[in-house]
């Protein structure tokens, strides 16, 4: 083990308390500049924010953010850039709804199978970018970014009236799930806790397993890291970009999950759009690290609760959204800044450590 | 990357953070919102579509509606906006807010509300609420519709008898239902006022971002154009406002204008001259009917639907672009009126 080092664990405070206080020092100027009072501000999110039916609400808003995260954060690990989230949870949701929609079966069996329907919808969908990427060397950034609109247009080809959805008034969705398909909810009172936030609990820890336990994992930081040390060392690269992928879109796949086993039953056009995007966002605050995504989910979680209660009292709507700005920049330009200092700092004691080394040779070298 | 230590210290740093965070957040536990909340008669609580108040179109034909009963009947009101991409559970934050805050009636701008207003309605029994666009059960709930297919069948005359190359074209905001029933009116009619038009209907997308995107509409709007299309009519709330712009660029074109009398809009003012009409579609009036049923303490319930008998959808005419078909105007309007002419709502 390591010894405790004082000076790490004030570095490793620094950073996020960095971001945190820079964060609010300009969203404050931001609110003042708009002729608000920013500590009325604080004082309501707070306030609001932690009411009992706040909590469930910010709890079932973070579970599908913190699914996004992990997705993004599993290409991220290995300096793969998979915007395309977005776009696989959606499709990876609508073909879900289009399977548990059309079967009606036990809740045991009916519930396995529209998830894995959607990990596997939502693999297939990545894993086209992957191979796009270790067969023709395109880039993921644009591969997934442009199968986004490709599976928004899938669905939109397939949520028509007669081909895999039905109408409802001015609304389009595919068939209702059977109530057998309705994931079960924690009771809490006044509105109860959607039960797939332990399904993302379950998704937390298996990505810290795989990622930071195993010989899998190791691989795959690996090549984050360093492709040449990788292969190198024997690591399929190619392999695992496409591994990596399947993962991500699997992982992806569950995002959509909470909402329609537990809320719509159901893929419409009302069906929520964008969750693939907080997952970056959330991914970067929460470095990538299974706990400190959590913080950022439901940070999110919290920011989006109280907008509506901001808008109440006088202040811009659009506040909030300007928030999660700062706060994702200053976290990156926070740990940038902790990070560089800290490797000064190692510089230097490695520096001092080989002198003294060198002066004691050398004292050696006159005494005998 | 980072050296190890450091990342394994600021890693735990985070997790105590978080830790902390979860602790505080747990230890609040009890009181609920809606307990601490209260009070009534606070005015109207309305909530926008996507695109909000000042979208030249939808919404702000809402917004007048909430002016008028402000001044005239002396309420006070709310207004909030929806954004894009929203789950049912931010729509239902902002309504069940609004209810809860004592806001009444509470109104839904745009079908995007049915769901949630549905379940928000059946947790305040005594509030109010009406949804424009949508019929939504409950006997508290108000259901606005709009002839749509009528007022659209208009345009599609007037769009007809304008076109010089004999090509018109629809533009929707997003391809639903809805909106169908402007394209199905528009198409009918062109057709039915000079059978040689060829028209072409195309969509911005499948989700709401539809509404809010005048670039893309921009963009369908100039493709039109370069195709020999010379009128345009667009149904897609804000974003209609770069269909006109482009519209506006070519000599000779014509942009038909949605939901409010675009003519009119001093946003669109150096656009006007290419406004050839605009199907208005009276959410104002339907506004104002619904919350001064509220203060006369006769709130509407069930179905309305407003029709071009009823005055609920018109074309405009300031600009007098128009004057000259006039008569032919009112006939396809007596016709409709009159049920001659049975206009679809479905393509």
């Amino acid at each position: 083990m390591k010894k405790f080092d004082k000076n790490k664990v004030i570095l490793g405070i620094a950073a996020p308390l960095l971001a945190i206080v820079a964060a609010m020092v300009i969203t404050s100027v931001i609110i003042a500049a708009t002729g608000k009072d920013p500590f009325h501000a604080y004082q309501v999110m707070i306030e609001f924010g932690s009411k009992a039916d706040s909590q469930v609400w910010i709890i079932n808003k973070a579970t599908p953010y913190y699914l996004s995260a992990l997705a993004v954060a599993i290409g991220f690990r290995m300096n793969l850039f998979n915007i395309g989230v977005d776009g696989q949870y959606r499709i990876a949701a609508f073909f879900a709804a289009a399977v548990g929609g059309a079967l009606a079966l036990p809740g045991i069996i009916q519930i396995p199978v529209i998830i894995i329907v959607a990990m596997l919808v939502g693999a297939l969908w990545a894993g086209i970018a992957g191979l796009l990427k270790t067969t023709r060397g395109v880039s993921e950034v644009i591969s997934t970014i442009m199968l986004n609109a490709i599976g928004a247009s899938v669905i939109a080809y397939f949520l028509k009236d007669g081909r895999l959805a039905v109408k409802e008034g001015n609304l389009v969705h595919t068939t209702y799930l059977p109530d057998s398909a309705h994931f079960f909810e924690i009771p809490t009172t006044p509105k109860p806790i959607y039960g797939f936030v332990i399904v993302a609990v379950l998704a937390g820890i298996a990505y810290w397993f795989v990622l930071g336990r195993t010989r899998f994992g190791f691989d795959l930081r690996t090549v984050g890291q360093s492709e040449s040390a990788a292969h190198a060392s024997g690591v399929s690269v190619k392999r695992m970009v496409i591994t990596a992928m399947l993962l991500s879109g699997a992982m992806a796949g569950l995002v959509g999950m909470p909402t329609l086993l537990g809320v719509s039953y159901n893929y419409g056009t009302d069906f929520p759009a964008g969750i693939g995007f907080t997952g970056i966002a959330i991914a970067l605050l929460g470095r990538n690290h299974p706990i400190g995504m959590v913080a950022g989910a439901l940070l999110w979680g919290f920011l989006d609760r109280t907008s509506t209660q901001l808008e109440f009292e006088g202040y811009a709507q659009e506040i909030v959204g300007v928030i999660q700005g700062v706060i994702v920049l200053c976290v990156v330009v926070a740990y940038e800044l902790v990070r560089r200092y800290g490797l000064k700092m190692q510089q230097r004691k490695v520096g001092e450590e080989l002198a003294a080394q060198a002066r004691k040779s050398e004292k050696a070298e006159v005494s005998a | 990357m980072k050296g190890p230590l450091v990342r394994r210290v600021s890693t735990i740093a985070v997790a105590g953070i978080s830790t902390a965070a979860l602790a505080f957040t747990l230890t609040a536990c009890g009181e609920s919102s809606t307990e601490s909340g209260g009070g009534s008669g606070q005015g109207v609580g309305l909530a926008f579509d996507v695109g909000g108040r000042d979208d030249h179109s939808f919404n702000e034909s809402a917004a007048r509606g909430l002016d008028k009963a402000e001044k005239e009947l002396g309420v006070k009101s709310k207004m909030m906006t929806a954004k894009n991409g929203e789950t049912e559970a931010e729509r239902e934050q902002r309504l069940s807010s609004l209810a809860e805050k004592g806001y009444n009636p509470v109104i839904g701008v745009g079908f995007n509300y049915a769901k949630s207003l549905e379940k928000v309605a059946k947790d305040f029994p005594k509030t109010n609420f009406a949804i424009v666009d949508s019929v939504v059960p409950g006997a508290n709930v108000d259901s606005i519709t709009f002839g749509e297919h009528e007022g659209s069948y208009l345009a599609g005359v007037a769009a007809a008898l304008k076109s010089k190359t004999g090509k018109v074209g629809f533009i929707g905001g997003v391809d639903n239902e809805l909106i169908k029933k402007f394209q199905a009116g528009f198409e009918q009619g062109a057709k039915e006022a000079n059978s040689k038009v060829e028209v072409t209907s195309e969509y911005l997308g499948s989700t709401d971002k539809g509404f809010n995107d005048p670039a893309a509409a921009k963009d369908k709007a100039k493709g039109m154009l370069d195709r020999g299309i010379d009128v345009i009519y667009t149904a897609a709330g804000l974003s209609g406002n770069g269909s006109i712009e482009a519209v506006a660029g070519q000599k000779d074109a014509w942009a038909i204008g949605v939901d409010s009398d675009q003519y009119q809009q001093p946003g669109l003012e150096k656009y006007k001259d290419h406004i050839l009409t605009s199907v208005v579609k009276n959410v104002d009036v339907a506004v104002f009917d619904m919350i001064k049923s509220v203060k006369d303490g006769k709130p509407l319930t069930g179905q309305h639907p407003y029709l071009l008998k009823d005055g609920g959808v018109s074309l405009a005419t300031s600009g007098g672009f128009i004057d000259d078909i006039k008569a032919k105007i009112e006939e396809a309007k007596k016709n409709i009126v009159d049920g001659k002419v049975k206009v679809k709502s479905t393509v």
